[in-house]
């Protein structure tokens, strides 16, 4: 029996495509699906999946877990878990469309989570801090439970097929987001789980990417000391958690976690290019933090609260296009997708390996 | 007549035609195997004293000679060799411990060559050394737990003493008085053009050399030979010297005939007087010991420089190392059972400690099963014996290597493992001024800066190859190694799979 994601790493070649509106437009899911859709051949059907911030305005203050369940009992033992951490203001299930290329499917639950106030006090952790063990307590402990989404007012919908029947399964054009991220996965050799289709999540931080790091072993042994487990061995995973641990536990800029992830080389750095304490910072960043720079090709789109961020790796050895239109930014592996639903931008242009390009609400 | 319980190891063959009497054999040969009979105008040789160093081999200019095993056999026994038997008759005769030098020579299994690297196909591109960027600049020390920021929010770039290395190979510890003067500068000059490290060894520094401080690495060892305020103050960093792979359990040993003037000089000892570090240091029978010293040596430092803390791999390396990583230590060197030596005894040297690769694997997984894996840089020696070596050791978790023996072969030693004789016809391992001048360290720090740069080409090659462009991505990354013939257990000690997997 071929092992699934988690038991073995596989490589995969993927499309992805993102947008936001700065002025915090809430805009239908359905122009996420679209773009995707015109990658078609840069997935194979094994994987596909979308991330939307500002969907939830109703619970935007509760966290919005989304879990696959292998059985009935894994949900129970879960949600006895999430009844001993959580208030559970609401749960649900996901409502899907039957659709003939989607099948298997596990019980796909939604719940609405605000941390017991006691448990979190005796925990003393901050409460994003706790809301994150908890996620990883339950997808490493109880056997067929698995927490796919864990953030505030936005939510990840995945599954194993092309991503355009994923978007009309998880019937996306009834949810409306101010940003959406899109993946469709290319494995080259998994049966395929949905656990394992992207965008990895961890609390508002959601990642879609394409490319296969060369620094994935060293990358996962260094987050894996400070508390991750990294169950998938997908390097969406362990990118996922160097966003969140250099951002939301080390506090640094989405700027300078690009200057640690996609550093520059030494010889820029020298260069003379840089003021004396940026080279200072850069030189300290990649002492430092050198265990968390990825190599190899990777192009990602980062989702967080209030903004989406785009990186190449610094040799930009996979495909990324920008464009801007009014508000609107856009981000995919190739043109067309951008262009299947802004035909008319102002300005479309090759982002620059290393480049990060960062783009926040206007009230945030 | 006295008899001969044991026969010379090693038979000199000349070829009669092509020998041209010219002597020169005669006159290089330190163990005078060689003369010349001028009565019968023969060159002659008694094998007894020859110890496989190949200089006559190589100076001969007809090459007339060749050194071979002597043919002669004892009964041939699987139990009794003939070198456990030759060893009886040796100590029935004197009496004496047996020493020898250099690192372990037994047939134990050699791990660097069961692991093999990888490289990309299709999925990830493979990088081209000579067309993209390639780096392999490393920083060896402690890094900060938590990112500090200035009061106006910039970040704060304040860090602890650090070792920046153009490369991430160094020169292990080999005091003056084990090795000439000649192969110290080599070695100190080389370290500087390369932009890396040296290592004084435990026999202080000769005033020479002061001026290589920025790039030498001052030992503080048991018998504390030579160190002085200024001796600290000069190196880039202070290396503790707990132990060393070629005698775990046991101190430094320099015989009296290496300590000549200027050794006892440099070591403030007498003249002609054995040099024996103690077994430990007198000051350390525990971890809160070692925790003193290393801030002592903080202290007179004024927190300026890296304090590396070097152990022998042993059994309970791990275990060790984590303690040391909490002792303040900012750098932790692991010498295996490999590790070369100037003199140790020969059943120590023989039979104690563990390999490196072992010692690695598991000291890299126990920092980072606790969580302080980047309070300690982990350097390894002991023997890494080519780039391949390093690349695997840096994936397997090590910082940097250190490289002795290697280096010693860039200078023209060809291991017949006879330091501790001072003979050394090399002029490596050897104080007699008419050995020592046959090495000349213009020469010399060439040869070193070459290895070291062919080296680090290969490494940008392998490296390329997985599609890693800058060493720090292999640091730990033991998914690019599998292991080839290696049982469960070894696999799992090491953190690989196997091959095929």
């Amino acid at each position: 029996m071929l092992e699934k994601e988690g038991q073995i790493r596989i490589p995969s070649g993927c499309a992805i495509s993102g947008f936001i509106s700065r002025d915090g437009k809430r805009i239908c899911g359905d122009r996420i699906v679209k773009s995707i859709s015109y990658m078609h051949d840069r997935s194979n059907g094994l994987g596909g999946g979308f991330a939307g911030y500002g969907i939830y305005p109703e619970y935007k203050e509760q966290y919005a877990f989304h879990i696959f369940y292998d059985s009935n009992d894994a949900r129970v033992e879960t949600e006895r878990f999430l009844d001993r951490h959580f208030d559970v203001v609401n749960l649900s299930r996901i409502p899907t469309r039957k659709h003939p290329n989607i099948t298997n499917e596990p019980l796909i639950w939604r719940y609405f989570l605000t941390p017991l106030p006691t448990k979190l006090a005796s925990s003393q952790l901050d409460e994003r801090e706790f809301v994150a063990q908890c996620v990883i307590n339950i997808n490493d402990r109880i056997h067929g439970s698995y927490v796919f989404s864990s953030g505030k007012n936005m939510g990840v919908f995945k599954a194993v097929g092309f991503p355009e029947d994923v978007g009309e399964f998880y019937r996306l054009d009834e949810y409306a987001g101010y940003a959406w991220t899109a993946h469709g996965r290319y494995p080259t050799n998994t049966p395929g789980w949905w656990g394992g289709a992207h965008p990895f999540a961890l609390l508002d931080y959601t990642i879609v990417h394409n490319g296969e790091i060369s620094s994935y072993d060293a990358n996962r042994r260094y987050i894996e000391m400070y508390g991750y487990k990294c169950n998938l061995l997908t390097d969406t995973e362990v990118i996922t958690y160097i966003f969140d641990f250099l951002n939301r536990k080390q506090k640094l800029s989405f700027e300078d976690i690009a200057k640690i992830i996609a550093a520059p080389f030494w010889t820029e750095i020298d260069s003379g290019k840089y003021s004396e304490s940026e080279k200072k910072k850069l030189k300290y960043f990649r002492n430092v933090f050198s265990s968390l720079l990825v190599t190899g090709p990777f192009s990602i789109i980062l989702g967080f609260d209030g903004g989406l961020m785009a990186l190449n790796d610094r040799l930009k050895l996979r495909s990324m296009v920008a464009a801007e239109k009014d508000d609107m930014v856009y981000l995919a592996s190739e043109e067309c997708a951008i262009r299947a639903i802004c035909p008319d931008a102002d300005k479309v242009w090759s982002p620059r390996g290393g480049e990060p390009i960062i783009v926040t609400l206007n009230d945030k | 007549m006295a008899l001969n319980y044991y026969q010379p190891l090693f038979e000199v063959i000349r070829d009669k035609e092509r020998c041209i009497k010219c002597q020169a054999c005669a006159r290089q040969c330190a163990n005078l195997v060689h003369s010349y009979d001028e009565e019968l105008d023969v060159m002659v040789s008694d094998p007894t004293e020859c110890v496989d160093c190949q200089r006559c081999v190589s100076i001969c200019p007809t090459r007339a000679l060749k050194i071979t095993d002597n043919p002669n056999t004892f009964r041939r026994n699987s139990n009794w060799s003939m070198q456990i038997m030759t060893e009886v008759y040796k100590q029935a005769d004197s009496g004496g411990v047996l020493l020898s030098a250099m690192g372990n020579p037994k047939e134990y299994p050699v791990y660097w060559d069961k692991i093999l690297l990888n490289a990309s196909q299709v999925t990830n591109p493979p990088i081209d050394p000579l067309r993209e960027p390639m780096e392999t600049k490393v920083f060896l020390g402690k890094k900060p737990r938590n990112v500090k920021f200035n009061k106006d929010g910039t970040v704060n770039t304040d860090i602890s003493p650090t070792l920046e290395l153009s490369t991430p190979i160094m020169f292990s510890a080999m005091s003056y008085g084990s090795i000439s003067k000649n192969a110290h500068e080599s070695l100190a000059r080389a370290a500087t053009e390369l932009g890396i490290y040296y290592n004084t060894g435990e026999g202080g520094l000769h005033r020479d050399f002061y001026k290589y401080g920025p790039n030498t690495i001052v030992q503080v060892a048991s018998g504390r030979f030579g160190v002085f305020k200024d001796y600290l103050e000069t190196g880039a960093a202070v290396e503790i010297k707990m132990g060393q792979g070629a005698k775990p359990g046991i101190g430094g040993h320099l015989p009296g005939a290496k300590i000549l003037e200027d050794i006892s000089k440099t070591r403030m000892i007498p003249m002609g007087a054995d040099a024996i570090s103690p077994a430990p240091h007198h000051d350390i029978y525990s971890i809160e010991d070692l925790r003193q010293l290393v801030y002592s040596l903080k202290e007179a430092t004024c927190y300026k420089k890296p304090i590396i803390v070097k152990i022998a791999a042993v059994h309970n390396v791990a275990a060790i190392a984590s303690g040391i990583a909490r002792s303040g230590a900012d750098i932790i060197a692991i010498d295996g059972y490999r590790g070369g030596t100037g003199a140790a005894p020969t059943r120590i040297r023989d039979n104690v400690g563990i390999p490196i690769e072992l010692a690695l694997a598991s000291v890299d997984q126990r920092l980072r099963d606790e969580g302080i894996r980047n309070e300690v840089s982990v350097v390894v020696a002991g023997s890494v014996r080519s780039s391949a070596d390093v690349v695997k050791a840096i994936a397997l978790g090590a910082d940097a290597v250190y490289i002795g023996t290697a280096a010693l072969l860039a200078l023209g030693c060809h291991l017949c493992r006879s330091c501790q004789t001072g003979k050394c016809n090399w002029g490596i391992a050897t104080q007699r001024p008419d050995l020592v001048k046959r090495l000349n360290p213009e020469i010399g720090y060439k040869r070193l800066v070459n290895l070291v740069h062919a080296w680090d080409h290969e490494i940008k090659e392998m490296m390329g190859g997985m599609g890693i462009n800058s060493i720090e991505a292999l640091r730990g990354n033991r998914l690019m190694l599998r292991g080839i013939g290696l049982t469960e257990k070894e696999l799992e000690v090491l953190g690989i799979q196997h091959a095929g997997q």
